[in-house]
């Protein structure tokens, strides 16, 4: 068993080396550098600030001195927010995206399988109408578009929540970022689960389960839930990824401080430490859950181990 | 199990989610919100270079001098200075009740200090050409003197003598300009350049750093050493980090906010509407412009040619029915409202817009296109908008009155910035320029030869000799006339198509007193208050 993890430990390596050489070379070979702007620029001015930043040497010099640093846990100082280095920066924004992106996770299972199940169980009537409707358009209504109307009403005309992030304390600022966030998985979930426990349903098994007397509740609870959530649990990996995405976009609309509005903002100004931080440290994370998963399916499956 | 997997999936993100909310702040008795376009890139003021940063300096720190609300020069740290006959030696008397924002005294010395380590080209300051006039600051620059040879030093403890190797008049409103803030000696000894961050930043203004959270907030509280703290109203700002301007108006709209940054652009009438009192639009000395590449094909060597594209554009209907937000044509290089200035005009400024179409057409012809030889060109702006709204109208106004197609080729920023300081591609391209001090000098010194901000790549002899002049004199008024005769070789040489004079836009609250609008669209905190009834937004 620990020969395996080991195993696969070794192979993530070269993945990740992979990822921070072509990181590197993208964010160096977009044109535009990080102290270009409308106001030049002395010579020599510009020639320490390349030296202090090591852009005056040699791209492969420069990747290796990177590559070093990197290897002593050092991502190096921010090249836009200058009083500050990248792991401060993604110290703090880390944590924030982490918790929107939990909080809308659960949200959306919650409210997904929920709504999906009763879809299901009223199949045609006007409940399952609703739903379904209400799925349709929160799957096509994009983010950006639908996170700025709910902030229009809720906040601005009624009143009921915060418009923004900063100076708000408390809970309440959380709501609407979760409810945008999670709206689309919201849908996608019901659509699915209504789906699948509509064929599950429909299956000998429950007639039977039925046939015994059980009641509805009985027969979701111990016979049909399980078989249908299971494309929901397969559809758990893309809904992480549409998450992590769409927070990116979240984050920017009520001005969270998150890794993705921090992304954005680095891959803009050109800050390149900032930029290649963030992208080892998703790499790292992918890399990470990716092998947390295999070993545990080595742990409760032997075959896979012996393979 | 899978039932369990799915609750425990449920659980862990609750928990996640659920963990270490910060508590919520003691509610401070008066809380002024402003809104921020972006980060400040630091809160050093050697470091920092976005108007958003200067926002934020202004609050925090204080030069030698200062604004008054209405854009009036104040004495600052300094309560008193002397100019000598020459216009070269000035000599600044610190307050003796200046002080940081730990107690400590605010003396000469940390002036000589902060200015050598602006100049220090290690320090790798933005603005360290603002006060290039000191004696030897240029050399400095250039990295052949040590800082210690700049000309600035300290008479007593609170006696400070300035010496320029050239008359500088506008010297006084530089010296508001954050870069020339002092920074204690001691956080910079201590903690090395990172010392601007909170907790570590001692800060000599109205207001002291109490957090930064990078792309959210600003939190500052009153300094209570302050020397004019007795004047400051306000206990408490937040400077709300908003990049987008939608976001902005919402949250001003759901009353978090008591000034904005800016507005969007769109709809403009619509806010005009909803926000009648509110929304203060006011002269700003700022130029948006399009450059020409002057040192290749088509544009080089050819005047004519670029004065035809420059009469052939409406600005009236750009500014009227493109952008629509108050702005002024521009037919000058330097924006109206500058002290002790008069900008000269392009000389077809008194035509009407027929007549200048049809010396344009004219113009163009001579310069040898036509219909057998049409003109083809590119024109380069950063993507947004607003600027493909302009672009567009002027490529229309291009192909209408002079038959010129106009290729429109929108990069990205910082793309467009590195093209058009390498000028290998660039042909027409879409640039600004915001004043750093009330001066007709902050915008005409940058079309002087080989000045880093001088995009278009102009270089003029007959310019550079009137700047020269310009900067010999002690006389205001001769001062003046060689500046004036500098934009009028400047616009007859066409460089530059200057477009429309930005203004400013904010909404302000009606709880917010003591707002008056400035063309350099300064408003430190520390002059404004809030009305008593309604303290929190």
């Amino acid at each position: 068993m620990l020969r395996y993890a080991l195993l696969r430990l070794l192979g993530a390596i070269p993945t990740l080396l992979l990822v921070i050489v072509l990181a590197f070379l993208m964010v160096h070979a977009a044109p535009g550098g990080p102290f270009v702007d409308e106001r030049g620029l002395p010579p020599a001015i510009e020639a320490r600030l390349d030296e202090a930043y090591d852009l005056d040497k040699p791209l492969p010099e420069q990747l290796w001195r990177y590559m070093v640093r990197l290897a002593h846990g050092d991502f190096g100082p921010s090249f836009r927010y200058t009083d500050y280095t990248v792991s401060e920066l993604i110290a703090g924004a880390f944590p924030l995206s982490l918790r929107l992106g939990a909080a809308a996770m659960a949200l959306a299972l919650v409210v997904g399988l929920a709504a999906g199940i009763l879809a299901a169980l009223r199949s045609n009537s006007l409940a399952d109408r609703f739903v379904m409707t209400f799925a349709m358009t929160g799957i096509s209504i994009p983010v950006f578009v639908f996170a700025p109307v709910l902030v229009l009403f809720l906040a601005v005309r009624l009143h009921w929540l915060p418009a923004g992030w900063s100076g708000n304390e408390g809970p309440a600022r959380w709501i609407l970022p979760i409810v945008s966030l999670a709206l689309p998985q919201i849908a996608y979930i019901a659509r699915l689960m209504r789906a699948s426990m509509i064929d599950v349903l429909g299956s000998d098994f429950i007639r039977t389960a039925r046939a015994q007397g059980l009641g509805t509740v009985a027969v979701v609870r111990y016979h049909a839930l399980k078989p249908a959530l299971l494309p929901v649990l397969s559809y758990m990996g893309p809904a992480v990824a549409a998450i992590l995405t769409g927070s990116v976009v979240v984050e920017e609309v009520f001005g969270i401080p998150g890794l993705g509005q921090l992304f954005v903002r680095g891959a803009l100004n050109r800050d390149y430490t900032l930029v290649l931080g963030i992208v080892i440290f998703y790499a790292v994370l992918v890399i990470t859950l990716n092998l947390v998963v295999d070993i545990l399916y080595g742990v409760i499956d032997p075959r896979i181990r012996r393979r | 199990m899978t039932i369990t997997r799915i609750a425990c999936l449920l659980l862990a993100c609750c928990v996640i989610a659920s963990c270490g909310d910060r508590e919520a702040s003691t509610g401070a008795p008066t809380v002024l919100h402003r809104g921020l376009n972006t980060d400040p890139e630091s809160l050093d003021p050697h470091k920092a270079r976005s108007v958003q940063a200067g926002e934020v300096l202004r609050d925090i720190g204080e030069g030698l001098l200062s604004y008054s609300e209405g854009g009036k020069l104040v004495p600052g740290s300094a309560d008193s200075w002397q100019v000598s006959d020459d216009g070269l030696t000035y000599t600044f008397h610190i307050r003796d009740n200046a002080r940081w924002s730990n107690g400590d005294a605010v003396t000469a010395l940390d002036f000589v200090f902060s200015l050598r380590r602006l100049v220090d080209p290690d320090t790798g300051a933005f603005y360290a050409q603002l006060l290039g006039e000191i004696v030897n600051a240029k050399a400095i620059i250039a990295g052949d003197l040590p800082p210690a040879e700049l000309g600035v030093e300290t008479v007593d403890e609170h006696t400070l003598v300035i010496r320029l190797a050239q008359p500088v008049p506008y010297l006084l409103s530089l010296l508001t300009n954050p870069a020339t803030f002092p920074v204690y000696r001691e956080s910079l000894a201590r903690h090395g350049d990172a010392f601007a961050r909170p907790g570590t930043l001692v800060s000599n203004g109205a207001y002291k750093l109490d957090s930064w959270e990078p792309g959210s907030v600003i939190e500052l509280s009153r300094n209570e050493y302050y020397w004019n703290d007795a004047a400051t109203a306000i206990d408490a700002v937040r400077h709300h980090v908003i990049t987008q301007e939608m976001t902005e108006l919402n949250r001003y709209r759901a009353g978090e906010l008591h000034v904005t940054d800016t507005v969007p652009p769109d709809n403009f009438a619509q806010l005009r509407d909803e926000f009648p009192e509110e929304l203060h639009v006011a002269p700003y000395l700022a130029v948006y412009y399009y450059g020409f590449n002057l040192t290749r094909p088509p544009f080089k060597d050819h005047p004519k040619l670029r004065q035809a594209l420059s009469m052939a554009i409406d600005r009236e209907v750009l500014v009227s029915n493109i952008i629509g937000r108050g702005e002024a044509a521009a037919y000058s290089w330097v924006a109206p409202g500058v002290a002790n200035y008069e900008p000269r005009r392009f000389n077809y400024a008194s035509l009407t817009q027929d007549e200048r179409n049809t010396n344009a057409r004219r113009l163009l012809r001579e310069a040898g296109y036509g219909p057998d030889n049409p003109l083809q060109i590119e024109l380069r702006y950063n993507t947004s908008d607003t600027q493909q709204r302009i672009a567009l109208a002027v490529q229309s106004m291009w192909r209408d009155v002079l038959g010129v197609e106009t290729t429109l080729i929108n990069e990205e920023f910082q793309v467009l910035m590195d093209n058009m300081r390498a000028r290998q591609v660039t042909q027409v391209f879409r640039s600004s320029w915001i004043g750093d001090y009330n001066d007709a000098h902050t915008f005409l010194n940058i079309m002087e030869t080989g000045n880093p901000s001088n995009m278009p790549g102009y270089a003029s002899a007959e310019f550079d000799a009137l700047m020269q002049r310009a900067a010999a004199q002690v006389d205001p008024q001769r001062r003046r006339l060689y500046l004036e005769e500098a934009e009028r070789v400047l616009l007859a040489d066409h460089p530059v198509i200057p477009l429309y004079f930005y203004v400013s836009k904010h909404l302000v609250s009606l709880d917010v007193i003591g707002w008056e609008d400035n063309v350099l669209n300064y408003h430190y905190s520390q002059h404004l208050s809030l009305a008593p009834a309604d303290a929190t937004p």
